[in-house]
């Protein structure tokens, strides 16, 4: 089984301004893919050039088995675009412009279009100009979602959505890759990121710092520990691993890297240990940690 | 007054926003008179010459509804306080568009919301836009009335001038303000504005020229007061009271409207769209065709019909007047060619329409451009329609509604010309083609238009704009400075053979104009091909 999207070593560059500096991406068929990023770090310029509407300067892109810069329009029949900012015709109606942009990728799904409309709650009879953020967003998606594609490209697509919307969202994310969709989910919602998505890709400065399942990103993450010591904790500040360490007295807090986690404890036991609390690592510390600018570290 | 407060910093929002466009049209307005009195000074030098002039113009109907009852003495400042008086109408659009431009369509794109959120009064905004139009309207009255002076024109009446024009761009900014309170979308607002602008205009002009029964129409509407001021002749100062209630109590009814609304609603409810596309709306082409109808339509029958029935209906008295004219005559030679009298008005009047549908052109050309930069051709670029489709369907209204445009233009002026000396058979065929004969030069600048895109994409609404004023400039003013015929032929409507006229039209010129157009087409879309989308 071939990969959906493969990109290697993809630069790209906006006059002075360096976009994108070496970018990898592989996304395996069938998977829904996070793609993560501070503001800025190249996630929509990666997507537009797997659009085939930018064209990447150096690095190889291979969407669904053809080149998005050559072979656009044929691949565009494969896929559906949500941008992260839908802008509308002003004398458009909603529901034309969802059946305008499914008629243009070859067909639309009539049932489908209307259990969205449904589900999502728009009322397609409102011209571009009138709906809100939100609802413009529920147009572009469900011009995407009602359309039987291989492969969805959402770049922020929820954007300016409700809750209640969101959660919506997540339940046809869940049902389209059931039916063996591939998706490319560019986000900055970790607990959306956490219920659809199978791996992630995490990008800073147009290239890719960490990529893994989530289960693996987990143990790339830090646990905290605060722990009551019955002689001061000496020397343990200089152990690998261990970061931020704050000593109040006879109290340690601390956070310690998955890896040493037990060469850390062993050196804890013997300052005699009258209480322990160990916090799981979240995903969030994570993403914060990649998102912080270089002047921060 | 809370309710007022931060205008000040508005306006002074306007006048930073509008640093380049108000000054621009300001200015235009101003020199237009003087150099319309200038003119008319060395042509007609005689109060017995300027009388005839007067008489020979005043025989056509179409020209009493344009410029209103003609002057009751010849001096040079009465006859162009008449001949000028597009000015007013041209005053009254400007006075609309600018105060919508400052109030609805700041709404509507929603950065009203948040001005409206600072420290702003109520009113603000909208006695903003009003006192500014008001402001640079007065501006233009002075410039206008010291224009006319230096013409050797006296004072009174030049001052009468130029407040004439001023209330007609603050009346309509009243219009234009209580207009902004009705929609929600601007452009709905100017088209209430401006047919309002266009009724008057056509009340006041029937008034003018339907003697007895209907006259009184004539002075039915604020607009006509503006008109009977007749300046220098009878200075009918206290009509500017008259014309300056009537804009208080409209600024004042919109103040009220606009109290009374939500920020970005309307009085009158937003129309609901068809929940499903038409069948018609599958392709680019038919998205196209929603994006473009309203201009072609408008083109159609603001310059095919409407423009058609003046240049037909004025041909024949256009040319008993050029036949007694020599320098009159030879200037439309210039734009026209040697031809009898008749040909002359007729081929003049064609390349003047050209002018215009090349602006046409060019704006449609531009819609991709704002297309692209509103980032609406990405959803219709990744869904499987290739650049070249997509351009394509708007290049069709952009080399194609122009030459509709013409061809309806030429269709209707020949029908009427011909009417009118009785051989519509002959007529018809001629006008038509002395107006389609004028599409390889307007197609040129459609075709530098979509290679600016295609190669510049953020500088080519300059590009487009600024080739079109060159050939305004070298063909309105070009001859008239005697400049060389090198300079002469950069506008590729030099080149335009003049018809009707010879039979042997020389095809030459139009083979190589329709060819540049191509290749410049061509280099737009191979280069449109070949680069990122969007340049923002």
């Amino acid at each position: 089984m071939d990969n959906a999207i493969s990109v290697v070593g993809l630069t790209k560059s906006f006059g002075q301004a360096k976009a994108l500096d070496g970018l990898d991406l592989t996304v395996a068929r069938g998977e829904v893919h996070g793609f993560l990023g501070p503001n800025g770090a190249g996630k929509t310029t990666t997507i537009r050039i797997l659009l085939g509407l930018l064209r990447a300067d150096g690095g190889t892109a291979t969407l669904l088995g053809g080149d998005p810069w050559r072979d656009a329009v044929a691949l565009h029949r494969r896929l559906a675009y949500v941008p992260g900012d839908v802008t509308l015709w002003p004398n458009l109606s909603g529901g034309e412009v969802i059946d305008l942009l499914g008629r243009l990728r070859g067909g639309l799904n009539a049932q489908k279009r209307k259990d969205l409309l449904e589900r999502f709650d728009l009322d397609p009879r409102k011209k571009g100009r009138a709906y809100s953020k939100g609802n413009r967003q529920k147009v572009g998606l469900i011009a995407a979602l009602a359309s039987d594609v291989e492969l969805l490209l959402l770049d922020e697509p929820t954007s300016g959505l409700d809750p209640l919307m969101e959660e919506v969202f997540r339940q046809v994310v869940a049902e389209e890759t059931r039916n063996g969709r591939t998706v490319l989910l560019s986000s900055h919602i970790l607990s959306e990121v956490e219920a659809l998505c199978d791996r992630v890709s995490i990008i800073r400065l147009g290239r890719t710092v960490e990529t893994g399942t989530l289960a693996e990103l987990r143990h790339l993450t830090r646990t905290h520990i605060t722990a009551e010591l019955a002689t001061p904790p000496n020397g343990l500040a200089q152990l690998p691993g261990v970061h931020d360490l704050k000593a109040d007295g006879s109290t340690v807090r601390f956070q310690v890297d998955q890896a040493e986690l037990d060469a850390v404890l062993r050196q804890l036991t013997t300052h005699g240990v009258r209480s322990l609390v160990s916090q799981p690592p979240t995903l969030e510390e994570l993403f914060l940690r990649h998102y912080e600018t270089e002047s921060q570290r | 007054m809370t309710s007022l407060t931060g205008t000040g910093t508005l306006i002074r929002l306007i006048l930073r926003r509008d640093r380049v466009l108000m000054p621009i049209w300001m200015l235009c307005m101003a020199l237009l008179p003087m150099g319309l009195a200038s003119g008319t000074a060395s042509l007609y030098p005689t109060d017995a010459g300027r009388q005839g002039y007067i008489d020979s113009l005043a025989a056509s109907p179409i020209m009493l509804l344009f410029y209103g009852q003609k002057p009751a003495e010849p001096s040079l400042g009465a006859l162009i306080f008449w001949r000028a008086a597009t000015g007013i109408v041209i005053m009254g659009l400007i006075g609309l568009l600018v105060v919508i431009r400052h109030t609805r369509v700041e709404e509507e794109a929603g950065r009203r919301e948040l001005l409206g959120s600072a420290v702003v009064g109520r009113h603000a905004a909208l006695a903003a836009a009003v006192l500014t139009v008001s402001g640079a309207s007065l501006v233009v009255g002075v410039l206008v009335a010291l224009g006319m002076i230096s013409q050797q024109t006296p004072a009174p009446g030049a001052f009468a001038m130029g407040l004439a024009w001023a209330f007609a761009g603050i009346l309509y900014a009243a219009i234009g303000a209580l207009a902004a309170q009705l929609t929600t979308g601007a452009g709905a607002a100017r088209g209430i504005a401006g047919a309002l602008l266009g009724l008057d205009f056509i009340l006041r002009g029937t008034g003018d020229v339907a003697a007895g029964g209907l006259s009184w129409l004539a002075w039915a509407t604020p607009l006509s007061w503006v008109y009977k001021v007749h300046a220098y002749t009878d200075d009918r100062w206290w009509l500017f009271a008259l014309t300056a209630a009537v804009a208080l109590v409209l600024v004042l009814a919109a103040l009220r409207l606009s109290a009374r609304r939500d920020v970005g609603a309307g009085l009158l409810p937003p129309r609901l769209g068809p929940a499903a596309a038409p069948a018609s709306l599958r392709s680019p082409f038919g998205l196209a065709w929603r994006l473009h109808r309203g201009s072609l339509t408008g083109w159609t029958i603001g310059l095919g019909v409407v423009g058609g029935v003046l240049f037909g209906g004025v041909a024949k008295t256009a040319s008993s007047l050029l036949e007694g004219n020599g320098q009159l005559t030879e200037i439309m030679e210039r734009i026209g060619g040697k031809s009898v009298a008749s040909d002359i008005f007729i081929g003049g009047s064609m390349g003047i329409a050209a002018i215009a549908v090349a602006a046409y052109g060019i704006s449609a050309a531009l819609r991709m451009r704002t297309e692209e930069a509103a980032l609406r051709s990405e959803p219709v670029l990744s869904a499987g329609v290739g650049r070249l489709r997509w351009a394509a369907g708007h290049l069709a209204f952009a080399l194609l509604g122009p030459t509709v445009v013409m061809a309806v233009t030429g269709l209707v002026a020949g029908l009427m010309y011909g009417a009118s000396t009785g051989d519509v058979g002959r007529e018809v065929p001629r006008v038509i083609g002395a107006a389609l004969v004028q599409m390889p030069a307007v197609w040129l600048l459609t075709g530098l238009t979509v290679a600016a895109y295609g190669l510049l994409p953020r500088l080519s609404p300059a590009v487009g704009w600024v080739a079109l004023s060159v050939c305004v400039l070298l063909g309105q003013i070009g001859a008239a400075l005697q400049l060389d015929q090198i300079v002469l032929d950069v506008s590729p409507f030099t080149h335009i053979p003049h018809l009707p006229g010879p039979a042997d039209v020389p095809v030459t010129p139009l083979l190589v104009l329709t060819v540049l157009a191509a290749g410049l087409t061509a280099a737009g879309l191979a280069a449109l091909r070949r680069r990122d989308i969007p340049v923002t």
